[in-house]
């Protein structure tokens, strides 16, 4: 049909036939022109009168005020971000009578930077008229009295009271709070997607990362409006009717800042992060990612030298460590490993393997050497928990396969998101055939099934996927996911907010839950744990895993203290534990960037989070 | 057509650089009404004024050189540019920089970039070679072929969510159809079928914000900060503007800024304040000419590919004029889509110039290319 059609295509047929519809194009356009000018015609001539009343009696302006954005408590009452009072130089220019010089009077009367007066001439080109511009922000008492002196010298210019955002806590909470900062073209369009222009009207800084970002939209509140009488040239004369603003919700957050600080000064400058949870409900009591810094620096606009720092600083600082630093997670993750061997009976609590410090499989030259080159000799699945013996869990993984391990981790949370209340989360990696294929395009390979097994190759984790993880494991299937938010203060009442919970891991059988755990306290309580050194003499009960993940793979044959190991290839430590072994109330994950063993360098860090949060807790008690 | 000839002979160096004098006169005589609109309705910020001459600039060069190249290339690259279009728009959806909204952005690392902007030329572009290779009028089956390449980048982009564009990129599929001489019957059932679509649009497809500015245009006075506030204020300003208007920078709704948005969305109400209704008639004489322009080199193009693409970016164009007005008039709900070429920046004014390349491209054309 279509060649027939292209054959006898006549040409002058098809140019008539576009000419009859672009003349009716054109006919049809200048029925909408008529219609329009036509509308105009009655807007303008018609109801000219009508209008130029209106315009002229047009005095009444509607001017939006910006609600105050709501408090964030920790979860005993503490304000942990607030809005502070602040005193701002303003200008109404309209009102100067002689600019250039007052501004030259003020700048040595109050010693100005070149830097305010160029921030000054900047925001004076945006400012509408009659509205102040702000000269010098954040003034400070010296200079505000030095000014209130002279006021009587300037016309025009006042000292005018604002709120702005302030973290009293400064570096300790940035990665938890995140930061408000001034609302850029990107951010319009967001409050644009949301239909809440009209409601940003007059606000001027918006949640940029962090809980401010995650709970914008219930932190910042309702805007009100104010109706102004305004002269024929704009200026204010009285205020009509106001409206007022509805203020944000304060939120009461799950941390508890005392240990926050606490576990900030445990890390110091360290590379690396701490969270801790209540595993009973997945609340998140504290999470600090090393290094921090300060977010009061962005509230009112970082200048370009501390921003350049914090981009250059090769230890970034920016990143949340805690939900976006991914880590192989190594043996962290051998009692979940153990749990799916039991599950999926590779394995019983009896089977017994002999480790002679090695794997290998039938015709492959390749070999698997455990951390303990020696070996540990005759171990069955509880004591290669409690040892961290890599050969057994090699061979198990072989006999798993990556499909059942990928299956079932991905349960756990393993590659995806814990759907913490954070917008920064990462989500790992959890590796699968498909994935590799996608990624590389290649086919995968058993030897990635045994790195798999101690949780090293392509496997990688955020230390909150982990924590998720381990809380899972001591409610035994039953999952509370990481929160930050707790509860909602109304009218000095905590509202508590609805848990994280996602739905159960279908596991048959429960003494399988119960060795895992077992094997976890005697890493800590028997002697060839890997945690016994760390854990001594502790007035409670503790459980936990040990974890030091290769960054850096060594030669079949090579000796690593032969080896010259360049700091940012040093092992990962890391620590996944939780106490009181009977009834937990807290869970505690330590990774630390190439600092070396887990056991001897993690877990002190955890120890001393579990001491002061149970000591503090027996001994008030 | 001695009348051709004459004007070809007149415009023969204009022609060998590939421009249309007429189309290239009556835009830059629009672009500087925009200029002086911007001036005043910003309160005379001169760095606005600049910001806006480089765009515009920017525009021009793209126009420029957008003329140069062979239409037969334009044609044969259609399909698959479209192609990439719909895939990037994917990638939008599945990619695009998140925050819990819009997505409209692919970031590409060193620079963003919104993939709808460059469908509003190949899906018509598209549409045009389609129709041209298979002749006029279409089939049936050409139709709905021509007619799927139009819904598919109008969904994608609706769920952005950018109705505006979307709508804009939809009529400019539908004009190339309309001008091929889909039949009137076909034409009469759509209307009817979009006719029954709205309901179902208003339940299931608008989001809470659009709704709101259906709502909104209904009853002005139910959101007294937002867009009703807009309306009334911009009635206000063009009511009051009468027959001669209130004067260059004299606009008291635009000058003791009553008026939101007005040196973007709004320009029109500036413009009707200051230069009265003979001002507004003036415009659209203006606007009116460009759109004559645009469709007399598509009736004088010899090649239906040529032909198709000319009319569908003429009326397209027309579109951008007729809804701003509108809304800006209070006779069309708020859409924010610029008045083209006046209103300050928006992301659509490199395309649109990129428009005009292409039909001057067709225009100048015309000889070299085969039938």
């Amino acid at each position: 049909m279509a060649k027939q059609r292209q054959l006898i295509r006549d040409f002058s047929a098809e140019s008539n036939l576009f000419l009859r519809r672009c003349l009716f194009a054109v006919f049809f356009c200048f029925l909408l022109i008529l219609i329009v000018l036509s509308n105009l015609f009655s807007l303008q001539i018609e109801q000219f009168e009508d209008y130029k009343i209106r315009a002229d009696g047009n005095r009444i302006k509607v001017v939006p005020v910006a609600p105050n954005r709501g408090l964030i408590y920790d979860r005993n009452g503490v304000i942990i971000a607030e809005n502070r009072p602040i005193f701002n130089l303003e200008v109404t220019i309209e009102e100067v009578p002689d600019l250039e010089q007052t501004i030259t009077q003020l700048q040595q009367l109050l010693a100005l930077t070149p830097s305010d007066i160029a921030r000054f001439e900047r925001n004076r080109k945006r400012q509408r008229r009659f509205q102040p511009v702000t000269l010098k922000s954040n003034m400070d008492e010296a200079m505000m009295a030095i000014f209130s002196a002279h006021q009587h010298r300037f016309d025009g210019v006042s000292v005018e009271a604002s709120l702005s955002r302030y973290y009293p806590y400064g570096s300790a909470l940035t990665h938890v709070l995140g930061y408000v900062s001034k609302i850029n073209e990107r951010d319009l369009n967001l409050v644009a997607s949301w239909g809440a222009q009209s409601n940003y009207a007059a606000t001027k800084n918006i949640g940029k990362q962090g809980v401010e970002r995650y709970y914008e939209e219930r932190l910042h509140g309702k805007v009100g409006y104010a109706k102004l009488e305004v002269d024929s040239k704009g200026r204010t004369l009285r205020i009509l009717e106001e409206n007022p603003p509805i203020p944000g919700e304060d939120l009461v957050l799950n941390i508890d800042i005392e240990l926050q600080l606490y576990v900030q000064s445990l890390m110091s400058e360290r590379r690396g992060s701490v969270v801790v949870s209540d595993p009973r409900d997945g609340g998140v009591l504290a999470m600090y990612s090393s290094p921090s810094y300060d977010p009061n620096l962005f509230v009112d606009g970082i200048s370009q030298t501390d921003y350049s720092k914090l981009i250059q600083n090769s230890d970034r600082p920016l990143l949340n460590r805690a939900v976006q630093g991914q880590y192989p997670p190594a043996s962290l993750i051998k009692p979940h490993l153990a749990l799916l061997g039991l599950e999926y009976q590779v394995v019983t609590a009896n089977t017994k393997i002999q480790d002679q410090g090695f794997y290998q499989l039938k015709d492959v030259e390749h070999i698997w050497r455990d951390w303990l080159r020696r070996g540990h000799g005759h171990v069955d699945i509880k004591r290669s928990i409690e040892v961290s013996c890599d050969t057994f869990f090699y061979d198990m993984a072989y006999k798993l396969g990556i499909d059942n391990i990928h299956e079932y981790m991905s349960q756990f949370g393993f590659g995806e998101y814990t759907n913490i209340d954070l917008l920064e989360e990462t989500d790992g990696n959890m590796p699968s055939r498909g994935w590799k294929r996608a990624k590389f395009n290649q086919p995968w390979y058993i030897g990635d099934t045994i790195s798999v097994g101690i949780g090293q190759g392509y496997w990688t984790a955020t230390p909150i996927q982990l924590i998720d993880s381990i809380n899972t494991i001591i409610n035994d299937g039953q999952r509370f996911r990481p929160k930050l938010l707790r509860a909602v203060k109304e009218s000095n009442v905590d509202i508590p907010e609805a848990l994280n919970e996602a739905p159960p891991i279908p596991v048959l059988e429960q003494k399988n839950w119960a060795l895992v755990k077992q094997a976890m306290d005697d890493t800590v309580r028997l002697p060839h744990g890997t945690a016994y050194k760390a854990f001594q003499n502790t007035r409670y009960f503790s459980s936990g895993k040990t974890g030091t993940a290769q960054l850096f793979s060594i030669g079949q044959d090579e000796n690593v203290d032969d080896l010259i190991i360049a700091d940012y290839l040093k092992d990962n430590a890391m620590y996944l534990g939780y106490a009181p072994s009977e009834e937990p109330t807290i869970s505690v994950i330590v990774a630390l960037e190439n600092a070396g063993g887990g056991g001897s360098n993690a877990a002190p860090i955890s120890r001393s989070v579990m001491d002061f949060w149970i000591g503090d807790k027996y001994a008030s008690q | 057509m001695p009348v051709n000839n004459s004007i070809r002979q007149s415009d023969g160096f204009l022609t060998k650089i590939h421009i249309d004098g007429w189309l290239l006169l009556s835009l830059l005589l629009l672009m500087t009404i925009g200029l002086m609109t911007i001036y005043s309705a910003s309160g005379q910020d001169i760095e606005l004024i600049k910001r806006q001459v480089t765009r515009l600039g920017i525009g021009l060069v793209a126009m420029f050189a957008l003329a140069q190249i062979p239409v037969l290339f334009y044609r044969n690259i259609s399909p698959f540019v479209y192609a990439i279009g719909i895939l990037l728009l994917i990638a939008v959806l599945v990619f695009g920089v998140t925050g819990k909204g819009a997505q409209r952005w692919l970031d590409l690392g060193a620079f963003r970039f919104q993939p709808s902007e460059i469908l509003k030329l190949f899906v018509p572009m598209t549409v045009a070679w389609y129709i041209s290779r298979l002749g006029m009028p279409p089939s049936i089956k050409t139709l709905l072929m021509g007619l799927l390449m139009v819904i598919i980048p109008t969904i994608l982009i609706a769920k952005q969510p950018d109705l505006g564009t979307s709508l804009l990129i939809a009529s400019s599929g539908i004009f190339t159809l309309f001008l091929a001489g889909m039949s009137w019957r076909i034409i009469s059932l759509f209307t009817l079928l979009i006719g029954s679509f709205t309901p179902i649009m208003w339940l299931f497809l608008m989001k809470a914000y659009q709704k709101q500015r259906v709502i909104t245009f209904l009853n002005p006075e139910s959101d007294p900060l937002g867009a009703g506030y807009h309306i009334i204020q911009s009635k206000i300003a063009i009511g009051s503007g009468g027959w001669t208007g209130k004067g260059w920078l004299q606009g008291s709704q635009s000058q003791l800024e009553f008026l939101p948005e007005r040196h973007t969305d709004f320009i029109f109400a500036v413009f009707s304040e200051e230069f009265g209704f003979i001002g507004v008639i003036g415009l659209l004489l203006l606007y009116g000419f460009i759109v004559g322009r645009g469709l007399v080199i598509a009736a004088r193009c010899q090649f239906l590919f040529g032909k198709l693409l000319a009319g569908s970016i003429t009326l397209t164009f027309f579109v951008y004029v007729f809804v701003n007005m509108g809304m800006v008039s209070g006779l069309l709900p708020v859409v924010g889509v610029p008045l083209p070429l006046v209103s300050y920046g928006g992301t659509s004014m490199v395309t649109l110039m990129s428009g005009f390349g292409l039909l001057m491209a067709i225009a100048t054309q015309n000889r070299v290319m085969p039938r």
